[in-house]
This record gives structure tokens, sequence and C-alpha cells, in this order.
């Protein structure tokens, strides 16, 4: 039986390198109009996720890590290649996704939610829980252009953290607000990731971290995989790399 | 493959007949595949879309003080200023004049604002693009429920006027429902292929403007097509209500709220299968392209 959450199988992203056409530049002086160039930021990974397993992606900026990141999230389509989640939901943990800064924090969590594709009834359920994990008390009734930066991330966090879906993929997102909420939103995370059955894919920096959370970890090297497999073996060759 | 015959002439093999059944075939699958994916798509996502709307609706309200005024106000204004150019220096009027121009300025500001405002939805919601995966025809609908709610507030306005001139009225008015319908629909339609190019052509914006600047003074808001170009040439008269879907449209809705006369049944239904084969079309490219979209913006 397979029992893989996520298949990726020789996928290829670029990205047109190129600023929108002007019709009046191409009318005027076609010449100016340049070539659309292609700059291929994943050059045909394979790999396979087990569910309730925690897949780490490390590689130094630009090897493509966000941009794989994001196709899995279905923001945009592999240029070749196929993505598969078995029919898991899958989101990409973005904090503050849609805000409306005129509405209240209450509205907010609603229109949020409802953009990560959950229904009405869904979000009910959870509104209690996302607004008492925020620690907004009576803020959450006031417009988020009232709020501070670290009561904004704090709503924002709690919406995606509360609303669980099958797949979560982290993007050096772990913890966020003052030093108490950074303690609190870490450990929610934690949790949330190291739950039996959900998949996680998380990209960071922070050896460290992933460490600490992943099974597994895939090094992105120039858009194409440099190696793939246990934590304890790939780490550290990844930081001798880097070092 | 096409091939010659001894006289030169180009035969049809077989296998063309083949390709082409199977071309035909393919496209209507994927049409079909395309269509699935709009109904559950729309069903998926049409809490968020009223959501929005109001949450936009709102935000707009709680922006100023009183600013839902305008609503009404810019309409009102609007009509003053157009009733203006067409009564005293173009001497030009109509039965129920204020009405006319009403019925006009409402269908005209519904398609040119939601139309505008698609040519750069895109790139304005850049932060809900780049972060999550979202139908991006949500958008059209989002604009379409913004604008037709302010085009409903601002027909009340109408509604006042015709009781204030005492219009006379009969079942026709019914007829208002499927025109906004067929409005809504040439909208969608036409927005969903301005929302595509409009994320790869940068000055798209420009050339919408003074289109819609053309089509606004070629559409008769301020005066009747049928009796003042009609006057000089009927074919012309016809052309330029028949070949504009939103000039037919206020014709008719001018038709049976103040004339009490019948719409132009044919015309209303070839524009409206012309509309569902655009808004398929629409779709479809952005459907097929969409998230190249976030790539480029």
């Amino acid at each position: 039986m397979n029992d893989s959450a996520i298949s990726v199988k020789d996928v290829k992203i670029r990205y047109r390198c190129i600023n929108k056409i002007s019709m009046l530049k191409a009318i005027l002086s076609p010449k100016s109009v340049k070539k659309t160039e292609y700059f291929e930021a994943v050059k045909g990974v394979s790999f396979e996720v087990e569910k309730g397993k925690i897949l780490g992606i490390v590689g130094k900026n630009g090897s493509g890590k966000s941009t794989l990141l994001r196709a899995i999230a279905g923001i945009f389509c592999p240029d070749e290649g196929s993505i598969d989640l078995h029919g898991n939901n899958v989101s990409l943990l973005s904090i503050g996704v849609g805000f409306q800064t005129m509405l209240t924090g209450r509205e907010n969590i609603y229109l949020s939610g409802m953009l990560l594709g959950f229904s009405r009834e869904q979000i009910d359920e959870k509104l209690e829980e996302i607004i008492e994990f925020s620690e907004l008390g009576d803020f959450i009734d006031r417009p988020v252009k009232t709020y501070s930066s670290g009561m904004h991330s704090k709503l924002a966090f709690s919406i995606t953290a509360i609303l669980e879906t099958e797949i979560m993929l982290i993007d050096e997102v772990l913890s966020v607000g003052d030093a108490k909420f950074k303690r609190k939103s870490y450990a929610k995370m934690k949790s949330l990731i190291e739950c039996a059955d959900r998949t996680v894919i998380i990209v960071s920096h922070s050896s460290d971290t992933l460490q600490k959370l992943c099974d597994n970890i895939l090094w992105l090297h120039d858009g194409e995989i440099k190696m793939i497999g246990a934590t304890s073996e790939v780490l550290p060759e990844y930081d001798k790399f880097m070092s | 493959m096409p091939y010659l015959d001894k006289e030169g002439l180009k035969k049809t093999s077989f296998g063309d007949i083949i390709s082409m059944y199977m071309f035909v075939k393919l496209y209507l699958f994927e049409s079909e595949f395309f269509m699935k994916r709009f109904i559950d798509d729309i069903k998926k996502f049409w809490n968020y879309t009223i959501f929005s709307t109001k949450a936009d609706l709102k935000a707009e309200v709680a922006g100023s003080y009183l600013s839902w005024i305008w609503w009404f106000l810019d309409p009102l204004l609007y009509m003053l200023v157009y009733s203006f150019v067409a009564v005293v220096v173009f001497g030009s009027s109509e039965p129920y004049f204020p009405v006319f121009v009403f019925i006009g300025l409402n269908s005209w500001q519904f398609f040119s604002k939601t139309v505008k405002a698609n040519v750069t939805i895109v790139t304005r919601k850049k932060g809900i693009v780049t972060k999550v995966y979202i139908p991006k025809f949500t958008f059209i609908l989002e604009q379409i429920c913004l604008y037709g709610f302010k085009m409903l507030v601002s027909f009340l306005l109408t509604v006042g006027f015709m009781i204030f001139y005492k219009v006379p009225v009969d079942f026709r008015v019914l007829w208002m429902i499927p025109l906004w319908i067929e409005l809504a629909l040439i909208t969608f339609a036409i927005s969903t292929f301005l929302l595509h190019f409009g994320v790869f052509v940068e000055d798209l914006s420009n050339i919408v403007t003074v289109v819609l600047q053309l089509g606004f003074y070629m559409s008769g808001i301020f005066y009747n097509i049928e009796t003042r170009i009609g006057r000089k040439s009927e074919l012309i008269a016809s052309i330029l209500t028949k070949c504009n879907p939103v000039a037919l449209i206020m014709s008719d809705m001018r038709n049976v709220l103040i004339y009490q006369k019948d719409p132009h049944y044919l015309a209303l239904a070839i524009w409206f299968l012309v509309g569902l084969a655009l808004a398929a079309i629409g779709v479809k490219i952005i459907y097929k392209h969409e998230n190249s979209y976030v790539k480029i913006i």
C-alpha cells in the first residue's frame, strides 16, 4: 500500500525574466521589446514524503526552496513534471493573508479563513480558540488598523495555526510576537508539526530547528537535489558545505 | 495530411478526418473539465466572494464619515451634469429625461468600473495571489458583486425619480431582472480577457480607459441613439445599438421602464449566447494560465 502524502516527480519550474510588455513601446520601438528569457529555478526534482513525516528543505538563497514549496501549495504549477498530494488538503503557512485593515480582528478571521479554503461553519467552530490563542481580548472587535505589529502577527499566526490542514508547508515562520508569545507560538507549531497524522514540509535556514523537528532533509542546490535522506546524514554535510 | 490529386486539387484523407474528430473530442473533453472545475470553484469560493464583497463595502463605509452617501450622490450629481450638457448645450431632451439619464449612467458605471478594476486586479491582489491558491475569476465576481450592489443602490434613485415624474409602468418592468443578469454576464465575459491580458500588458489599463471613454459616448447614455442617430441613418443607429451589448441592454432597460415597449428579444438572445461563449473561453484561458501570473507580477 502506498502511504505517500506528497509525490513530486521530475518537477521543473521556470520564471520568465521579463517585465510586463508595453503596447506603446512595442509599437514605437519594436526592437526595445526583449525576447522572453527564462530562468529555471527548479530543475527536475523528484521525491516522496510519507504520510505523517516531516521533511526539511535546506539550501542557500536562490536554490529554489520557496519556489518548490509554493508549487506544492498550488500557488503556481510546475512547467514540467507533476505534484500529487493524493487528495490531501494543503496550506502554506502564510501570515495575515488577505487581511483588510479597516475590518475588525473577528471579521478578518473569517476573511482569512475563507481564503484559506475553510467554510464558515469550520471557522465558527474554531473561532473562540483562535481568539483565545491570539491573546487579543477586547481588541478582537476593533479594526486591525489599530493593532500594533505584534498584535497583528499574533492574530495572523493564530488563524493559520488553529485552522489546521492535512499537509502543512512552512516557510521560515515558526514563531512570532513578543518573547512570551514566541515561546507559545513555537510550542504550538511544534505540536502541529509533530502530530502523527500531519505531513509537514519546512523550509528553514536554521539547522538547529530542522535537527529538532525533521525526519528527513532535502538539500537543494541551484534548483537540483544535492542530497536527500535522514536528518542525521544530510544536515552535517550541508552544514560542512555552508561553513 | 491533405494531399493533391491528379488535377492538383486538395483532398482530405481519412486520417485527416480522424485527427479532426480527435481534436474536437479532446477540445470538448477539456471544455467539460474546465466547466466542472468552474462550477466546483464557484461553490467552494462563493462564501468568500460574498464575505469579501461585504468586507470591501464595510471598509469603504468605515473609511470616512458618511461615505455611503456618495453611493447616492455620485450618480445624482453625474445625472445633473449630463442633463445640463444634453439639454442646455446640445438642446436635446427625452421624455422623463432624468430617469432616462439615470438608467444609462447606472448601467454604464457598473460596466465600466467593473471592467476597469479587473484589468489590474491580479497585481492589486498580489498579497493574496502570491500566498494562497484562489481561482482568479473569483476576483471578477467580487468586483461584479461590489459594483452591482452600488448599481442597485443608485437604482433606488431611478425608482424615486420615476415616482416623482409619475412614469407609467406595466408588467415589462420584470424584464429588468434578466437585463441585469445579461449585463453582469457580458461584464464578466469581457473582464475575464482583460484580467488575463492585464497581467502581461502594462499599459492595457490606459487603452481600456480610452476605449471605455469612446464606449461612453457611443452608448447613448445622455441621448437616444434611435431618435438622434436614427434621424440621420437608421442603419448606423441599428449598428450602434445592436453591436454594442451595453447600449442594447441600456436601450432595453429604457424600453421596459419608461416606454412600456418590448425589449429586442432576438438581439438580447444572441448577445446572451455570445456572452456565455466568451465567458467560457475567458474562464478557460484564466484556468490555463493563472498559475503563471504569480511568476510575472
